[in-house]
């Protein structure tokens, strides 16, 4: 049964007013358990108010979320227990981190939820390992870290509390190449170990390609596809022009493929693509 | 012409901190378009700073066109000659009409009014925000508001600016809009360009691209010579272009091909070369 | 939530209110207001009333706006209205039943009451709605600069109300942001005793307060970038000059304040 499910669901910004926006239109989509979702869509795309229904933050105008096959706002009360289940990393977190440690910050979710004392403990220490955070720097405060650690901490606070669900809105935004390297691989660990459902929100088709078993494309407020990677990238040149950033080597086998040469197949990662030339290669004897 | 000159170049915060670079020699010609890189805390903005003397040297000298950064009786016609623009763009702009921040350089300056509305149109338009120019700031995008900040920064003349992560929050097309500004200013107007960037697709849009590691530079060449260093590049923290890598996965495999190659038009003439 | 909120918020158009200059707009305000309080009789009243919807419509500001600006002084405006109705027990009585008790003066006053209130508001919100806040800072330095002499800081002040007024937008969607985020980690914002709201404002407060400091710090090296050192030496792209239009509109308004005063002295 897939664990999050949206019918017809529609938000609708300001409404009655002249400001009136659409920022999710009609929107019918299943994601089953365990899946490593890439959610891609330009600004203003729908994407992050999609993601903010799933852990009710948002309450859809019309339509309806189900988690685990429940409608979430079947009872107002429980809507708390919903965003312990789905938790949400906004785009850049570190600006959410207030306490005076970081031990205590990565604390306040489970601590919301009313865990024991043991509980939390034993919670705070494990995921700061899972983002590599060591035992010194939990007694640290938020403030004195630098920005990689700064936003780590912020998603081992989300992590803490055990969601079902991880959505993340942009994680690796503004980080050097190395920070976002780190973070992405720790998601995608933490992913293969408690075998939770991820959906990574992303301007980067680049960043989402190297690990999404499914990619979800937002665009113009409506769902333009929702796929696995091979069915998604077979579009890449309409995602292009939608502006969003295609993989550059994607985009060198969109061209071969302008200039008649094609060769049957989505590519999207380096490795893979190396492999292909490599193969083309040996069949013509060349290599 | 050499326009910027640091010649050992020094600097930490205070006597107990270390120092962030040490000895640094680094020139920039009038006119051309150079990229730094390097991993966050590796000094690269500090540096910057230090160009438009919001940082003075702790040891070591800094001319801007000759001028020392340390003379205090020149500093404005230093920060006129070097501007600069930041990675977040809510933080830079003043005002709350878009025309009204691009003229707060030229205020500050004491231009005459009539000249500062003329200056003003003229960068807008170079950055292609005159439609613009009566919007307030919270009404634009991301790139928009990065692109009123450039404005922003023209509107003084200057013969350099340096951007310290400009793209870095914006999403893929407003961060395509800044490059195509960055590089128009540069070919059209002949504005002297130092990027700060972590995209490596933008630095091998450079003429030049200069890595920094502890304080240090590491590499200073061309792109297509720099990007070749995959594995000291890798080892600094840093990438290459995707089509770099591929390139150069593929000489690991034993293709015979040349690996000086940055950028998808080049990829794919060379790929269609070794498959047809 | 705060996204409705209109109250000082510039409506950019070309009317000739829009042209006005803005230091003789806050005159005019000012002359209006006082205009109203002055005023004792429905005639005066009609008088503010003729001034300020002939004002609106000379600057094209859709009705609409100015009915919104009015909305969060509803609440104020039915109290004010059902204060006067059932407290005033002078004059005709027109309804009575038990002990309530309705007079005519009542009514009057109400009426007369919740009238001068939305004229007010209606038209204090021109002026923010036809003046940009830039503008209204300018128009404020200029007015102020008298002070100058007392060194009293003029321009400092102006430029603190930019800075405030630029930040407002972006500060409102930051908090936003950090409720939604908070909320995410559990916060309940909503229920709960009062010691558990007040606890539970701590984990928004403080990130607004780091992120404020932070933007603090690089706004204040942007602005150096762009060579700001104070007022001294400064000049203004869009200097405040005033025309014949100006001096029209300002005698339009002290006939209003004549014409209430005289019908004043006529009771």
């Amino acid at each position: 049964m897939a664990i999050l499910k949206t019918e017809q669901l529609t938000y609708t910004y300001s409404q009655g007013s002249p400001f009136e926006k659409t920022a999710v239109d009609n929107v019918d989509i299943e994601i089953e358990e365990g899946e490593f979702v890439g959610v891609i869509g330009h600004t203003g795309s729908g994407k992050s108010t999609l993601v903010q229904h799933f852990n009710g933050l948002l309450r859809p105008t019309s339509g309806r979320v189900l988690l685990d096959g429940k409608d979430i706002w079947e009872d107002k009360k429980n809507i708390r227990t919903v965003r312990f289940r789905v938790g949400l990393v906004f785009q850049y977190p570190e600006y959410q981190l207030f306490e005076e440690t970081v031990y205590r910050d990565i604390a306040f979710g489970p601590r919301n939820m009313g865990l024991s004392d043991a509980e939390i403990d034993s919670r705070v220490r494990s995921t700061a390992m899972a983002v590599g955070l060591s035992d010194d720097i939990l007694e640290r405060s938020p403030f004195e870290l630098s920005g990689g650690q700064k936003r780590r901490a912020a998603i081992a606070g989300v992590l803490a509390m055990y969601p079902q669900v991880l959505i993340l809105d942009e994680p690796t935004a503004g980080l050097d190449p190395k920070g976002r390297d780190m973070i992405l691989s720790q998601i995608e660990d933490y992913h293969k170990r408690s075998g939770c459902t991820v959906l990574l929100v992303s301007h980067s088709m680049e960043d989402v390609a190297k690990f999404a078993t499914k990619i979800l494309v937002m665009n113009e407020s409506r769902l333009f596809c929702y796929d696995t990677p091979q069915a998604v990238f077979k579009r890449s040149e309409e995602i292009y022009d939608m502006g969003l950033s295609v993989p550059q080597i994607t985009r060198v086998f969109d061209i071969m493929k302008k200039r008649g040469f094609d060769i049957h197949d989505e590519i999207y990662t380096v490795k893979y693509a190396v492999e292909l030339v490599a193969n083309e290669l040996r069949k013509k004897g060349r290599l | 012409m050499n326009l910027i000159k640091a010649e050992k170049l020094s600097f930490r915060y205070d006597d107990e901190s270390e120092y962030v670079f040490r000895d640094l020699d680094l020139t920039f010609r009038q006119g051309e378009m150079a990229a730094v890189l390097g991993h966050n805390g590796c000094g690269k903005s500090t540096f910057a700073k230090h160009l438009n003397a919001i940082l003075l040297p702790t040891g070591g000298k800094v001319y801007i066109d000759g001028i020392d950064t340390c003379d205090e009786s020149k500093i404005y016609d230093i920060r006129r000659q070097v501007g600069m623009v930041f990675q977040n763009p809510d933080n830079q702009i003043v005002a709350t009409i878009v025309e009204e921040d691009v003229a707060f350089a030229l205020e500050n300056l004491g231009v005459p009014p009539k000249e500062i509305r003329e200056r003003v149109d003229e960068a807008l338009q170079a950055v292609g925000m005159y439609k613009y120019r009566m919007h307030s700031p919270h009404q634009l995008s991301g790139g928009q508001k990065q692109r009123v900040a450039i404005a922003g920064i023209i509107a003084m003349r200057p013969k350099c600016i340096v951007l310290d992560e400009p793209t870095a929050m914006l999403d893929p097309i407003g961060r395509k809009k800044v490059m195509n500004t960055i590089k128009k200013l540069n070919n059209q107007f002949g504005i002297t360009i130092i990027l700060i960037t972590h995209y490596m697709e933008e630095a091998a849009q450079c003429g030049r691209v200069i890595v920094m590691d502890e304080g240090k530079v590491l590499l200073d060449d061309e792109p297509k010579e720099v990007f070749s260093h995959i594995e000291l590049l890798k080892q600094v923290g840093l990438d290459v272009p995707q089509v770099t890598e591929f390139i150069w996965e593929l000489k690991k495999k034993g293709v015979n091909i040349d690996t000086h190659i940055i950028d998808e038009e080049e990829c794919s003439s060379i790929l269609l070369k070794l498959l047809s | 939530m705060f996204r409705d909120i209109t109250l000082g918020q510039y409506f950019p158009g070309n009317s000739i209110v829009h042209r006005l200059d803005p230091r003789f707009k806050i005159i005019m305000t000012v002359i209006f207001i006082v205009t109203l309080f002055i005023g004792q009789s429905a005639v005066s009243l009609e008088l503010g009333g003729v001034f300020c919807v002939m004002a609106i419509v000379l600057s094209r500001i859709p009705w609409k706006l100015i009915l919104k600006s009015l909305k969060p002084i509803v609440l104020i405006l039915v109290i004010t209205s059902l204060l006067n109705l059932f407290f005033i027990k002078d004059g005709l009585p027109v309804f009575e039943w038990r002990f309530i008790k309705i007079t005519e003066t009542g009514i009057n006053t109400s009426v007369f009451m919740v009238v001068r209130i939305a004229l007010l508001i209606a038209g204090t919100s021109l002026l923010t709605y036809t003046t940009s806040p830039i503008m209204l800072t300018d128009a404020i330095e200029s007015l102020l600069s008298p002070l100058k002499a007392v060194r009293f800081p003029v321009h400092d002040l102006a430029m603190m109300m930019t800075i405030a007024l630029r930040f407002v937008p972006t500060l409102i969607e930051e908090t936003d942001k950090i409720m939604s985020a908070q909320k995410a980690r559990g916060v309940d914002l909503d229920g709960g005793k009062i010691m558990d709201r007040i606890r539970s404002v701590v984990p928004i407060i403080i990130p607004l307060f780091v992120s404020a400091v932070r933007r603090a710090g690089e706004l204040a090296t942007a602005m150096e970038c762009r060579c700001y050192r104070g007022g001294v030496g400064r000049t203004k792209m869009r200097s405040l000059k005033f025309g014949p239009a100006d001096i029209i509109a300002l005698l339009i308004s002290i006939y209003f304040l004549a014409a209430v005063i005289f019908v004043n002295a006529k009771l």
